[in-house]
């Protein structure tokens, strides 16, 4: 038999029209918004010709600083995609009872929940503690950017084009309908052989890469770039547990990368590893998989206890409770971090010894982690709290976190996971720690520094909303769901029989609906303090009184973060410089070595996000030529030699002059008492 | 941040929807295994209440009383430092924990599901001459199947065994990763293809009680949900009877007629199974000319040469 | 430690806060390629996991006893082993600053990676010829996957070895080149390791089975 050479196939793979789902109003309704919005915001930069500025100063920009907000806007622009399918969840499941079979169809449901869980974790919290940590550890650590800046710009187009590759799946094709860790045989390519899981293989792929190279970059920028006198027990609290949050990234996420590798052999290639035929193991997927998904839980939260730690010492002006205890209770956890995996599968049948091995190692990280609690703790003991906006996001985190913890040490006693797992009481328990852990730290970060990365404080009274909508809606959305657990409900249901169990997801929605508002408080606090950034100004660099390195710098700080690098004497550099004299220089600048922009980045990440689309749809031939063109701009990008250049005296003359005519005395007295004096 | 706000936000939702949780299947189950598994959560929780409760408290009185407003407070900004305090805090827990982990291991391994058990209930060891019911689960897409190998029955979607005899499951899947789990009766345990898992359990009590997959399988994931029917023993034997008299012919092509995917499966009684029928899906060999898994081992050893024409004849002499 | 309290004018000692002199940063290129070399065998590291898992999962099929032929594999292993040892020569040249010497061995490093590479896929080739590929069953995707992803990698880095040679032409032994030549010494003597234990653990004790 002649086969018949298609070149329609070959260029198209398995893409049709039948891939537009306009069988979906849903769908289709957000799509013309999509389009709308976006069609407007392109208008808009075009029309204020601001496309050449975007480019110079934000997309080709290797600044760790532009780079950390670009992580920060991904981050929240996901975060309204993942909450918008977090909202759709709620609804259909408060209607979804006896007669009414809710209005979202099971085949969509399921990519819901798939996509809220993959979007949340991979594309909202993996980029704002990125981003986080992008922004504040070069400035903390007294250098002027990360070790690799062409990689961090790489890092950050790489993730921006996995989140784009799971944007276009909601208008191409669909999204895999397999829960968020895509457990085989379900994934397998006999029981889902639609692109949906391709998307999800092919959108971690190419945002693993971003992620690890920037593990490997901040690792380096820690260990090698932190001011003279700065030893590694003199860093900040932050950049410690940033540096443990990075060593678990070169850890586990190679893991990822060779799980998914191994499932797409077995869809693409017919393999045989997690097939239940043949000599595979489904077991093996659900091993690996955590062997990476547990590290990534502590991942997002390390560094949100270092930013904890940051806050609870500024605002309540008191030296943290006992540093050397916080870096070893954190290495502690790194450690462990590595050693529990199998707590998320107890009931796959391991044995009594093995079970009670990795329960019992569960348990213990809560011992560094207790310590920690109460650490800041006794930082808040006979300090003089000023309940910033900040300061109210890290007790409401405290309160919170410590619920999620007792839940999940309860879940580590593997005979009660046994009637607990997979039910809405897990589901309760992972959102208490990950919405009081990293979303509460993530809005405390942000109140926290953004006088520095925008130079004016946000609006505190649309803060209070937020911060008290968040605290009452999580509690309302999810207490109930404790309960739900305790009634035998398990998780990625669509549709109950049981009436009874109605109110309680009644309750949920509401819950939901007050975050809803918590979220809309955020985004008035955005404008509402644009607006009034004049009367918000920080014109000394140093709104807080704070203790650390960057709140040195002018806020925002110029390109090159310090004139000169600081030498460092003790914990709280800045703090230290102040108590002790600390001058202003006002002449004898040099100029400063600065890495070039780089558009090799965004290239790069858009021919990744080409190449995974090809992949996805079968399209060989695109495929092919995407990678040959990978390939290609990956060597070109290796001859140029000239990344370099200096900033010439004159800037950096101009830009500290400047700073210093802006400083003037703090009229917010209320950090006056027990402020110390900066000689200008 | 008053005293009263923060009662009324937090604590008494809290403590109400704690209180609430008590009649729930979960903590007041019908089985005895589920019935052990309760208790070691309320010790648990118990254990742990002893630090989180001060500390919340803790918490909350020293954000209250050091807040900046009062300056009755003493204020230290330099105290960073107490061994005392910091042994205190790493002991405190690790106490706990040692608690726990004593507790754990010594629970785990007595509530672990391939155990069989020791006991009907609570001061209650197991009569003699009580015969444990076996019952072989299957779960299919999106239904359950359930045999009663001492029986020659088999059931799709109901399953009934006499109050206070234990009971043996053995499970296996079709295609996807299941979860087989009955709250009342006890934990519960993955069904996986290829593989056989096992559990062991009792129910106390008589009753319709819920079952249902706990672990995401496809499509009709919803409907995969069953009767588990507790009930005394000469009603049992009456339920036996119920379905040789009104079940059909489980043949291996009735067989195949059932396990293509369908959802939210009526009842249905099988009066007779084909022999073996259990032991080939477990194997995977349910199709004629499909070698079966536990053959792939024996015939494996000692027979093999390294020429390729004998590697491809010895593939295809396994068949059956 | 610092003090919160506005300190008199006078102070004692006076703390030197600011780095005047120009300063050189330290360059973290060799320790960023060794993290990213580390994370690499965390791949390999899963994919021999994996490989451990699976390696008696036959399904009816040959086995590693019927399909290895440990001659060719001695063979292809020399060439790597060799292939080592010709960098360092290429890296002593280089630390003498004779370039044409850098990359003469540089180039019979290439080759020898090229001939493993050969006999690599005729053995790919023919053991799928044999009905062995890697859909026949568990072990020998586990199998194919793990020695392919090293075969990858040789080809990444001989691809690597190529673009370095021309840069090496074009430019010289700059303080740039030296590096990249430091960082491919690395990732090949690495995938020398990695090839060791590919070797003992799967195809001499596959052979064993």
């Amino acid at each position: 038999m002649i086969e018949q050479f298609d070149l329609s196939k070959l260029v198209f793979g398995r893409l049709t029209w039948d891939a537009i789902p306009l069988h979906d109003p849903i769908l289709v309704a957000t799509f013309a918004l999509v389009m709308i919005g976006g069609g407007t915001l392109v208008t808009a930069l075009t029309y204020y010709k601001v496309w050449g500025y975007l480019w110079r100063e934000w997309i080709t920009s290797i600044d760790h600083k532009r780079i950390g907000v670009m992580y920060m806007i991904l981050g929240f622009v996901m975060l309204m995609r993942g909450f918008s399918d977090a909202i759709l969840m709620r609804v259909h499941q408060a209607f979804a009872f006896g007669d009414s079979a809710g209005f979202l169809p099971p085949d969509h449901y399921d990519q819901i929940f798939t996509a809220h869980g993959v979007i949340m974790i991979f594309f909202v919290a993996m980029p704002f503690v990125v981003g986080l940590m992008n922004y504040i550890v070069p400035l903390q650590i007294g250098a002027r950017d990360v070790a690799f800046p062409f990689l961090n710009n790489l890092s950050f187009w790489m993730t921006a084009a996995g989140a784009g590759l799971v944007m276009v799946s909601l208008f191409i094709g669909q999204f895999a309908k397999t829960g968020w860790l895509a457990y085989p045989p379900l994934s397998g390519i006999l029981q889902s052989p639609g692109v949906g899981v391709d998307y999800y293989i092919w959108a971690l792929q190419i945002a693993g890469v971003g992620t690890l190279l920037s593990g490997i970059n901040l690792m380096v920028t820690i260990v090698k770039m932190r001011a003279p006198g700065m030893n590694m027990m003199k860093m900040p609290v932050f950049v410690w547990t940033s540096l443990c949050a990075n060593v678990l990234i070169v850890a586990a996420f190679p893991v990822l990368t060779a799980v998914m590798g191994m499932l797409t052999l077995d869809r693409y290639l017919d393999m045989n590893f997690f097939t239940n035929d043949l000599g595979g193991n489904a077991m093996m997927y659900v091993n690996l998989i955590w062997i990476w998904g547990h590290p990534e839980v502590y991942i997002l939260i390390l560094p949100l206890f270092g930013v904890f730690s940051e806050i609870v010492a500024t605002y309540s002006r008191k030296r943290l409770f006992g540093y050397s205890s916080m870096i070893y209770a954190t290495v502690v956890i790194t450690v462990l971090a590595y050693m529990v995996w199998l707590h998320h599968f107890f009931t796959m049948g391991s044995g009594a010894t093995v079970n009670s091995f990795f329960g019992i190692a569960t348990m213990i990280i809560s011992i560094p982690t207790g310590a920690k609690l109460f650490n800041w703790l006794f930082t808040m003991y006979r300090g003089r709290i000023q309940f910033d906006v900040p300061m109210l996001w890290t007790i409401g985190f405290m309160i919170t976190f410590i619920i999620g913890g007792m839940t999940g040490v309860l879940l580590a006693v593997p005979p009660v996971d046994f009637v607990l797992h997979n039910s809405l009481f897990l589901i309760a328990h992972f959102h208490n720690v990950i919405i009081g852990g990293v979303v509460f730290g993530t809005f405390a970060a942000v109140t926290y520094w953004y006088p520095k990365v925008t130079g004016y404080r946000l609006d505190p009274f649309w803060g209070k909303a937020s911060f008290w909508c968040w605290f009452t809606g999580f509690y309302l959305a999810f207490m109930p769901l404790y309960l739900l657990g305790f009634m035998g409900v398990t998780r990625r249901m669509s549709y109950f029989d049981d009436p009874s169990l109605q109110i309680w997801f009644q309750v949920a929605l509401c819950g939901a609906l007050l975050i809803a508002l918590g979220i809309l408080c955020f985004i008035i606090q955005l404008y509402v303090s644009y607006k009034n950034r004049d009367a918000l100004s920080d014109k000394t660099g140093d709104p807080w009184n704070g203790r650390t390195l960057e709140w040195s710098t002018s806020s925002p700080p110029p390109q090159y973060n310090f004139a000169f690098t600081p030498r460092v004497y003790d914990i709280d550099a800045w703090w230290h410089m102040k108590a002790n004299g600390f001058v202003r220089p006002t002449d004898g600048f040099m100029p400063i070595h600065m890495p070039k922009n780089t558009a090799a980045g965004i290239v790069l990440a858009v021919i990744s996000g080409v190449f995974g689309f090809a992949m996805i749809w079968h399209m060989w031939l695109v495929a092919g030529l995407a990678f040959v063109a990978l390939l290609a701009a990956i060597i070109i990008h290796t001859f140029n030699y000239n990344r370099e250049y200096y900033i010439p005296v004159e800037e950096v003359e101009k830009a500290e002059t400047k700073f210093l005519e802006k400083q003037v005395d703090l009229a917010d007295t209320r950090f006056a008492a027990n402020k110390t004096e900066v000689i200008v | 941040m008053s005293i009263n706000k923060i009662l009324r936000n937090i604590y008494f939702p809290v403590s109400f929807i704690l209180l609430s949780g008590c009649d729930t299947v979960v903590m007041s189950p019908s089985g005895d295994i589920a019935a052990q598994q309760a208790n070691l959560l309320v010790w648990a929780t118990g254990l742990m209440l002893i630090i989180v409760v001060p500390v919340i408290f803790f918490i909350l009185l020293f954000a209250w009383r050091y807040r900046a407003g009062n300056k009755e407070a003493i204020y230290e900004p330099d105290w960073d430092h107490s061994t005392s305090l910091e042994l205190l805090i790493w002991a405190a827990p690790l106490a706990i924990v040692i608690a726990l982990g004593a507790l754990t291991w010594v629970s785990t391994h007595k509530l672990d599901p391939y155990r069989p058990l020791d006991r009907i209930a609570e001061n209650r060891p197991i009569p003699e001459g009580v015969e444990t019911l076996v019952v072989e689960v299957v779960a299919m897409d999106w239904k359950w199947l359930f045999f009663y190998p001492e029986y020659g029955i088999a059931v799709v979607n109901q399953l009934a065994a006499p109050v206070d005899r234990p009971i043996k499951f053995k499970i296996t899947s079709t295609t996807m990763m299941n979860s087989f789990f009955i709250p009342a009766l006890a934990g519960q345990i993955y069904a996986m293809g290829g593989m056989e898992t096992k559990l062991h359990a009792v129910i106390n009590e008589a009753g319709n009680y819920d079952g249902f997959s706990a672990n995401y399988s496809g499509k009709g994931f919803n409907g995969m949900r069953f009767k588990f029917i507790g009930m005394p023993e000469d009603s049992f034997d009456e339920w036996l009877v119920k379905v040789k008299t009104d079940g059909k012919t489980l043949s291996r092509s009735v067989y195949k007629e059932l396990a293509k995917p369908s959802e939210y499966n009526p009842v249905q009684y099988y009066s007779a199974v084909e022999p073996e029928l259990y032991e080939s899906i477990l194997n995977r060999c349910v199709e004629p000319g499909t070698p079966c898994m536990k053959d792939w081992m024996t015939h494996h050893k000692g027979d093999h040469s390294t020429s390729a024409g004998a590697i491809i004849e010895g593939k295809t002499s396994h068949d059956h | 430690m610092a003090n919160s309290i506005v300190m008199p004018v006078a102070h004692p000692v006076k703390f030197e806060f600011l780095v005047r002199e120009k300063e050189h940063v330290a360059n973290g290129t060799l320790l960023g390629f060794w993290l990213y070399l580390m994370s690499d065998c965390l791949i390999f590291a899963a994919l021999f996991a994996t490989y451990g898992v699976l390696s008696q999962s036959y399904a009816g099929g040959p086995t590693g006893a019927d399909l290895f032929d440990l001659p060719l594999v001695a063979l292809n292993t020399s060439f790597l082993l060799v292939s080592s040892i010709t960098y360092g020569f290429a890296m002593l040249q280089m630390q003498q600053g004779k370039l044409s010497g850098t990359m003469l061995w540089l180039g019979i490093t290439g080759v020898l990676g090229v001939a493993f590479l050969g006999l690599e896929i005729y053995e790919f080739y023919h053991l799928i010829q044999l009905g062995a590929g890697p859909q026949t069953s568990g072990f020998l995707s586990a199998f194919f996957a793990l020695v392919g992803t090293h075969g990858l990698h040789v080809v990444f880095g001989i691809l690597w070895l190529v673009v370095l040679l021309v840069q090496l032409r074009m430019y010289g032994l700059t303080g740039a080149n030296r590096r990249r030549l430091f960082c491919l010494s690395m990732f090949w003597h690495f995938l020398d390791v990695v090839w060791i234990g590919v070797f003992t653990i799967v195809y001499l004790m596959g052979s064993m089975s």
